[in-house]
């Protein structure tokens, strides 16, 4: 198990290697950093000092040794748009988009998942369809669609939840958070549903066509066999099973939220990362979107292991090394 | 003794698409306490669905139409579905076939053993627990204490099948129905769990059904056994009387069809036609083929050095002839994965095998699962990589999997036939063109009239209709797709054949067809062939020599009489004592 978890960081070490590699090219070579940092009176040996003094006249090994170490020690650099210090402004954004992305998580486990279990079990009953039928609609629309859709009734029509802004947030340290304050949960309602909707859909039907398969397995012929309760049937002996490749999933889906909710914050004004990665393309501050890419590449590897040791602690022959 | 189950006039029906299908056609049956009731039958007999409507497990939409099962008196037809779910466990349980699927790989033994006692009795958890592991030493699990805290893949296949009778046990039902309980296991182990199976019936006074397609089984521990033949009893009595002297012409060419390990019988007795799912037309012909214009063709092969079995000497005294194939101390050993912490670590399917087949012999490799033989095809094939040692083919070197080019002519002289014909065949192609891709890979005939000529007349020499052609594999019974897969094997002209369990995933009647066909095209055509199987009593019938393997190691080799009349090695003495015979029923 050690040695499972000290390869899969590794190899995570080279993809996050890999993935700056990327970014440093984006950095170096898309436009001259000089030329977007000073205005067009700077003369030329000014320039050629300033490039001196960012070592931009270094080796390009050196360079890119210098910025993957930049990287570790978490020094990010500057914005080209705003001239704050990077590491500031992801950080003040980080909170928003984390806390969006676990509220739609929730809501896509919490129905996705009992859902699932609902239509595996009740094959062609009425609930059951009519389920599967309505989710169908929530996938097939555009995201930004039921965003503004959902704009429309409850903000709008209805005039029930705030439809733009994170709201009141309570500042704990450097993290500002929706969870304290009511009107904090109000504004993060709409958004949070309008990113659930997607995942629960994907949820429930990936947990559905696994649990199906599962009900099929001679092991639950057998526990049936032997009289055991229902109930625990379909959630001791099954949901565990389904479960282990739902994680996978889920796991990806919580980092492709977390790191592109870009339409949804749009719509709804939210201050997360998403909107600031959307402004920092428009403006091509390309020292933020490069440190944002790895960023991102560091939450999936981060999210991936925790992936994998979950299988270790759902799936027995993961844990023990099992060969087959 | 008490009559346990009693069954009257049991029907089972299952609609479909095309009307209602009688899987289960007004069946009786009894079983007493500790009697164990063998119910045998090949595919589609209804035998698993029998036991199904027993326990009340049928699958929708099949039902029970007519009939009456009765458990100690209780009617269990009449029953709502709680009430039954209470007896289930508690007064009936079940074995199942596979033991790698039909244990939950993600609870331990303990969890799985814990839940099903709690469920039935109150106890608390440290008492069902002591009582598991009691169950556990009772069914001859070793150092159950430590054991029972293991997941199912900690345990072997023969192990693991012990934990299900011991999760079958722990209700202390008095009925068990086995279905196919030893199908999945080496014949060594399979002797094990039979005679774990009888003594518990003994000691227990559990009565037993057991469902399964193999004869030896019913023979070695069935007090009273029931043919089945499509859904309805064909004869029904104690076990000796029925296998040993049957009354009924169906019972008696199913006993002349199963291969026996005493004997060497030139011909199987054809049961049935397997030929029900084909139509009859058999009109439908092309122009000029036939089974001679095949069977010239292969024997005019120009590459091929075989001569047809007739004009060969005795074997014994051939040693002048050149072999075929030579195989020279072959090792394979599949690598585990390099990885950067762990070791390189291999495993060795194979060490040291040296042997040679002379031209038109049939060399039958036996061994149990692990033993290394379907490596051993691998390797000759060309489809493992050989790790060490060499070997030759009609004299000259033949290259391992690794450097044997896609056009080596090896390629084509040596084809294989394999196991499993349902997954074998592409089902997205039609038998023409599944035939015709050798031809034209290897360039042996014409595109058109002479390629369609070939393959309906190789139809023909595998006792198919030419109309077959047309088809696509999913149309055509297991019998018949493995004809297929020969006649595919054939139309690349081989000298040397392959056979992997060709016919281990088929029903006795169709295995001794698939066998007769096999000896007339190896008597007619002179082919080599590597026969290879666990099953004994097939290898018995087919091969002139015989090599047994274990663990990739080389045991025996000999000639088929004196291997089987009299093996040298413990080993092979231990494989012949533990396969299923039929002795005990011929000497009554």
């Amino acid at each position: 198990m050690l040695a499972f978890i000290s390869r899969r960081l590794l190899q995570s070490v080279f993809v996050m290697l890999a993935v700056s590699l990327i970014a440093f090219t984006l950095f170096r070579f898309v436009g001259d950093p000089v030329a977007q940092m000073v205005g067009q009176e700077t003369s030329v040996a000014d320039q050629e000092r300033i490039r001196d003094s960012l070592g931009l006249n270094d080796p390009i090994t050196t360079q890119f040794v210098s910025f993957v170490s930049d990287l570790i020690t978490g020094n990010f650099g500057f914005s080209y748009r705003t001239r704050q210090p990077i590491s500031e402004m992801i950080l003040s954004r980080m909170p928003a988009t984390i806390e969006l992305g676990i509220v739609s998580l929730l809501i896509s486990l919490l129905i996705g998942v009992p859902a699932g279990i609902y239509t595996a079990l009740h094959r062609g009953g009425a609930i059951a369809n009519t389920i599967l039928v309505t989710t169908l609609i929530g996938i097939s629309i555009p995201t930004f669609v039921i965003g503004i859709f959902l704009i429309f009734i409850f903000g709008v029509q209805l005039g029930w939840l705030p439809t733009f802004g994170r709201g009141d947030v309570v500042t704990i340290g450097w993290w500002q958070t929706n969870f304290l304050t009511i009107d904090g949960w109000r504004s993060l309602l709409l958004p949070a549903l309008t990113l659930g909707v997607y995942q629960l859909t994907l949820t429930m039907r990936l947990v559905r066509s696994e649990m199906q398969d599962v009900m099929k397995t001679d092991f639950i012929k057998f526990a049936r066999a032997r009289g055991i309760n229902r109930h625990s049937i379909h959630y001791n002996h099954a949901l565990r099973n389904t479960m282990v490749p739902v994680i996978t999933i889920i796991g990806l889906q919580f980092g492709g939220v977390i790191a592109f909710s870009i339409v949804t914050e749009s719509v709804f004004q939210w201050p997360g990362m998403g909107l600031l990665f959307l402004d920092s393309i428009r403006y091509v501050d390309i020292p933020v979107m490069s440190v944002y890419l790895v960023l991102i590449a560091l939450m999936f590897v981060v999210i991936n292991l925790i992936v994998d040791l979950l299988y270790a602690v759902i799936d027995p022959r993961v844990r023990t090394g099992a060969t087959h | 003794m008490d009559k346990l189950l009693s069954v009257n006039n049991l029907s089972v029906m299952i609609p479909t698409r095309f009307g209602d299908f009688l899987a289960v056609d007004s069946i009786n049956l009894d079983v007493k306490e500790g009697q164990i009731h063998g119910l045998v039958g090949e595919s589609g007999a209804g035998k698993s669905t029998i036991g199904a409507a027993i326990i009340g497990l049928l699958e929708t939409p099949a039902f029970v139409s007519s009939g009456t099962i009765k458990l100690l008196g209780q009617s269990l037809t009449e029953l709502d579905n709680q009430t039954l779910e209470g007896l289930r466990g508690r007064r009936i349980s079940m074995i199942f076939q596979d033991p790698q699927t039909s244990l939950n790989p993600l609870l331990s033994i303990s969890d799985q053993l814990v839940e099903t006692i709690r469920q039935h009795r109150s106890m608390s958890r440290d008492e069902a627990r002591k009582a598991a592991i009691e169950l556990l030493e009772e069914t001859g699990i070793n150092n159950a204490a430590q054991r029972i805290d293991d997941y199912p893949h900690q345990f072997s296949g023969g192990m693991r099948q012990r934990v299900v009778i011991a999760l079958a046990l722990c209700t202390e039902p008095a009925l068990i129905i086995a279905d196919e309980p030893t199908t999945a296991l080496d014949v060594s182990v399979q002797k094990q769990i039979l005679k774990l199976i009888r003594d518990l019936a003994k000691q227990r006074g559990v009565g037993v059904i057991l469902i399964t397609h193999d004869i030896g089984v019913i023979a070695e521990i069935t007090d009273e056994v029931t043919v089945l033949r499509y859904g309805r009893v064909v004869e029904h009595g104690k076990t000796p009387k029925v296998l040993g002297s049957p009354d009924e012409t169906y019972t008696q060419q199913l006993m002349a069809a199963v291969p026996r390990l005493d004997k060497r019988l030139d011909r199987f007795v054809n049961i049935a036609s397997d030929d029900h799912r084909i139509d009859g037309n058999t009109a439908w012909q092309v122009k000029g083929a036939n089974d001679q214009h095949a069977s010239q063709w292969l024997l005019n092969n120009p590459t091929s050095q075989s001569v047809p079995a007739a004009d060969q000497t005795e074997l014994s005294t051939s040693d002048s002839s050149t072999s075929v194939l030579q195989v020279q101390n072959l090792s394979v050993t599949y690598d585990a994965k390099r990885s950067w912490f762990g070791k390189k670590t291999g495993f060795q399917a194979l060490n040291d095998i040296s042997f040679d087949i002379k031209p038109g012999e049939v060399l039958g490799v036996v061994g149990e699962s692990g033993s290394g033989k379907s490596t051993l095809a691998k390797a000759i094939a060309g489809l493992v990589p050989v790790s060490q040692g060499a070997m030759w083919f009609n004299g000259t070197n033949l290259p391992d999997a690794a450097q044997r080019a896609r056009t080596h002519p090896a390629r084509r002289q040596i084809q294989m036939v394999f196991q499993d014909p349902y997954s074998s065949l592409n089902n997205r192609r039609t038998v023409e063109a599944i035939l015709t891709e050798s031809l034209r890979f290897y360039g042996l005939a014409d595109k058109g009239a002479p390629s369609r000529k070939l393959v309906a007349s190789m139809l023909e020499l595998v006792e198919m209709p030419q109309r077959a052609m047309l088809k696509y594999p999913h149309q055509f019974s297991g019998g018949q797709r493995q004809r297929i897969a020969i006649a595919r094997a054939l139309m690349a002209r081989p000298d040397f054949l392959i056979c992997d369990e060709p016919t281990s995933a088929l029903d006795v009647s169709i295995q001794a067809q698939i066998l007769n066909l096999l000896k007339e095209l190896q008597k007619n055509l002179g082919l080599t062939i590597v026969f290879i199987s666990h099953n004994l009593a097939v290898v018995r019938q087919m091969a002139d020599t015989v090599m047994v393997l274990r663990n990739g190691e080389h045991v025996e080799s000999g000639l088929n009489e004196d291997f089987f009349t009299n093996p040298a090695a413990d080993y092979s003495q231990q494989l012949l004592r533990e396969s299923p015979s039929l002795e005990l029923l011929l000497t009554d």
